[in-house]
């Protein structure tokens, strides 16, 4: 469905541009939202009261170090297939990282999809195939269908390392801790895909702010922007769904039964948010099976957090990627310091590659 | 979040189905969208079928654009 | 049977003999590689251009090409950008053992026909069998020479502020062949590898060789890393037009798909011309006659503001900063 949108994307800006407001700040909580956003140069384009700010819905960036280090411990393990998405390879650990794992010569594959990792578990039936499942609602139902499919097939030798979060503890945490003033909240539209517009009511009936659940082509985000901006202008703080060829108010019921099935709600330690209670999902015991955290032998060795490293701050909306100290001197795409620069959703790494340009 | 794109479903087989998106064909699985019929529009995330796209959304979305490019002047 | 290249075929002896006898050399067949010398001697009258550049790719064959028609294509093309034509290659494999000797017969057959098309032929070489392990199945070296007209100069460090900046293809083709063929990706692209000898294209082109500021192919690092490294060579910056930008639809789905940006993707058949403004219309007429130049298309300008910087114009007329490659291309999720 490629449609030119360029002249009525110019026109709703220009419209966006025409009202009359008071800073508004916005905040967009998922990473695919903060490149989109800078892909297309809207910072630049829409007026100077529109205050655009990142959150945390980078789930490469939000996982702990302490993680990063259990996985890479993981691929160290004699006999292991690490299956991981590219996202991870070059997130830096306490000492270390998949990537240099890597070169060490241990087995970690990249893979695009569980299926994959399904896939060395069968051609491989001598090894212990481990996939790392990191993502929040949009990609949890599919680690636990391919658990699913692991059992059906009786599977011997596929592991699911957990490492999923959930987003509406998230934004809680964000708005309790009232660090910054936010007017409107750009909803993450693929998790809602799955969870439906219902868990991010509390939004606008807890917090009186406005929502707006929307997608990621140029047209889906700047109606969601223009959504949010109209009910911010008329005090009505709802939370509304733009992307409705993709959302429900109910969600994917069947996506969220099987993800419920087999994993279970636990605390989680996030970076830049601290532990957050009922925000991470562990697989229930009925799958343990599967569960690579009770398989293998993954010892609390100490974490190591880089100096002078403002990802968490930046996940959490109150600094901006160029105001870390790092940003763009020692911490670069090529040599990065914390996961914000690596990952491609991360701000600072967004920043650094759309960043804008005078004139 | 989390990169997810529009494909068409061409075949199905049971569980797996067969989707395609400008030439380029893949084979995903529909546990999560089982209700999923040949010619449907499916948002394909890390190879596996996550929702179904509503035609009529999709095109009320981008009526509403087009709407826009004869957006007048003097309107506010 | 399943013949496989050995230790033995490489040890120097009878066997090795017969290996370049039967499956190298009958592809290769030239009259100073006849010779049979170590060294090929010819004469050369003028100002030489000289490279080198070896490959590993894996998988050995993919949808466009393969190993061979890459090792051959990309030297030519090194030699093309210069503004020289290509005279003459040399060719040395390292095999590992236990490499299907079909496959090796494939590779050679594909150079054939590379050379054969571009009447640039292979007049030396050399061939290894290694342990198995110690190389993945073939790796190819190749080293050119060629002639520069006189009078043509053309280098990365002479764009000026006001050329054009013209881009002879659409991008992302032969990063996504490969990448499809990736053991386990379950994705059926139909996009080949854009692998091609660019020499009759600057051979044409070079009607206009003083208009001519530089040309480079854009491959590893895609489009977006050699934009960055012709302008810091040059000490201009570019401002390159997204809506102008030749990218198929096919390349922009997958793209979209993996979490890929078709600027970073690789390519190996195309080139940038940097070129004088005034003469961009004609050079870009005179690509478009040519089979592999026939999508050509002016992509950006040139400015002087900002050195080394290369920027990107959205459809929206945004500016954004393109940088050079980071690290891997690897697909993501988010």
């Amino acid at each position: 469905m490629k449609v030119d949108d360029t002249r009525a994307a110019q026109k709703l800006i220009e419209r966006i541009n025409r009202c009359s407001i008071r800073p508004i700040r916005l905040m967009e909580f998922c990473g695919g939202h903060t490149v989109a956003i800078l892909r297309y140069g809207l910072r630049q384009l829409l007026q100077k009261n529109i205050i655009m700010s990142s959150g945390p819905g980078c789930p490469v960036c939000v996982t702990a170090t302490r993680d990063i280090d259990k996985i890479i411990e993981l691929s160290r393990k004699t006999g292991v297939i690490t299956a991981t998405f590219g996202d991870l390879m070059r997130v830096p650990g306490s000492f270390s990282s998949l990537q240099q794992s890597r070169a060490e010569g241990n087995d970690i594959r990249v893979v695009y999809s569980a299926l994959e990792a399904l896939d060395l578990a069968r051609q491989f039936p001598d090894r212990q195939v481990v996939m790392v499942g990191i993502g929040f609602e949009t990609t949890a139902p599919t680690i636990a269908v391919s658990v699913l499919q692991a059992q059906e097939e009786q599977l011997k030798n596929y592991r699911v390392l957990s490492l999923h979060k959930l987003t509406p503890p998230a934004i809680t945490a964000i708005l309790k801790a009232g660090e910054t003033r936010i007017d409107g909240i750009i909803c993450p539209g693929h998790v809602c895909a799955i969870t439906g517009s219902q868990p991010f009511e509390f939004i606008s009936s807890q917090y009186g702010l406005s929502g707006v659940v929307t997608g990621f082509e140029l047209r889906d985000i700047l109606l969601g922007i223009s959504m949010l901006i109209e009910q911010i202008i008329e005090k009505k703080p709802e939370v509304k769904i733009a992307y409705r060829r993709a959302v429900q108010p109910g969600g994917n019921t069947k996506a969220l039964e099987l993800m419920n099935r087999v994993f279970s709600t636990a605390s989680a330690s996030w970076r830049g948010l601290g532990v957050i209670p009922e925000s991470g999902l562990q697989i229930k015991s009925e799958f343990e099976y599967f569960d690579a955290e009770k398989v293998f032998n993954l010892s609390q060795i100490e974490t190591h957090e880089p100096a002078g490293c403002s990802c968490g701050q930046i996940l959490r909306g109150v600094k901006v990627p160029t105001e870390c100290a790092l940003f763009g001197t020692v911490c670069t795409p090529d040599h990065p310091t914390g996961p914000c620069m690596v990952s491609a959703e991360g701000a600072c790494s967004a920043y650094y590659l759309y960043g804008g340009a005078n004139g | 979040m989390c990169l997810a794109v529009p494909a068409r479903v061409v075949s199905i087989q049971g569980k797996e189905a067969e989707v395609e998106l400008s030439g380029a064909s893949y084979k995903t699985y529909i546990y999560l969208t089982p209700e999923v019929k040949v010619g449907d529009y499916v948002l394909l995330h890390t190879g596996y079928a996550i929702s179904i796209i509503d035609k009529e959304e999709a095109e009320q979305t981008l009526e509403l654009f087009r709407q826009l490019e004869g957006f007048s002047q003097d309107e506010s | 049977m399943d013949k496989k290249v050995l230790l033995s075929h490489g040890s120097g002896g009878k066997l090795t003999h017969d290996l370049i006898a039967g499956t190298i050399y009958p592809s290769l067949a030239n009259p100073m590689l006849a010779q049979m010398d170590d060294a090929a001697v010819f004469e050369i009258n003028g100002k030489v251009a000289f490279t080198t550049d070896s490959f590993v790719i894996h998988p050995l064959f993919f949808p466009g090409g393969d190993i061979g028609k890459l090792a051959i294509c990309g030297t030519i093309n090194d030699l093309a950008v210069v503004g020289a034509k290509p005279l003459y290659l040399s060719l040395a494999l390292i095999i590992e053992e236990g490499l299907p000797m079909q496959d090796l017969e494939r590779v050679m057959e594909s150079i054939k026909n590379v050379s054969n098309e571009t009447g640039v032929q292979v007049v030396t070489g050399d061939t290894k069998v290694v342990n198995h392990g110690s190389a993945d199945k073939l790796f190819i070296n190749t080293a050119g020479i060629g002639l520069v007209p006189s009078g043509v100069q053309i280098s990365g460090t002479k764009a000026c502020p006001g050329d054009k900046i013209i881009l002879s293809g659409p991008i992302g083709e032969h990063g996504l062949a490969i990448m499809a063929q990736r053991a386990g990706l379950r994705l059926k692209i139909q996009i080949e590898s854009d692998c091609a000898p660019l020499n009759s294209l600057t051979a044409e082109m070079l009607e206009y060789a003083d208009s001519i500021h530089c040309m480079r192919d854009p491959t590893r690092g895609g489009l977006a890393t050699t934009l960055n490294e012709m302008a810091k060579q040059s000490q201009v910056s570019f401002r390159i037009f997204e809506d102008r930008l030749p990218i198929k639809e096919a390349v922009v789905s997958a793209c979209e798909m993996l979490g890929l940006d078709p600027l970073y993707v690789a390519n190996e058949g195309k080139l940038i011309a940097i070129v004088n403004a005034e003469k961009a219309d004609d050079i870009l007429n005179k690509m478009r006659k040519n089979p592999y130049g026939t999508e050509s298309v002016i992509i950006g300008e040139v400015e002087a503001e900002n050195p080394g910087r290369v920027v990107l114009q959205t459809r929206l007329g945004a500016l954004r900063i393109i940088n050079m490659l980071s690290g891997e291309l690897l697909p993501r999720i988010c």
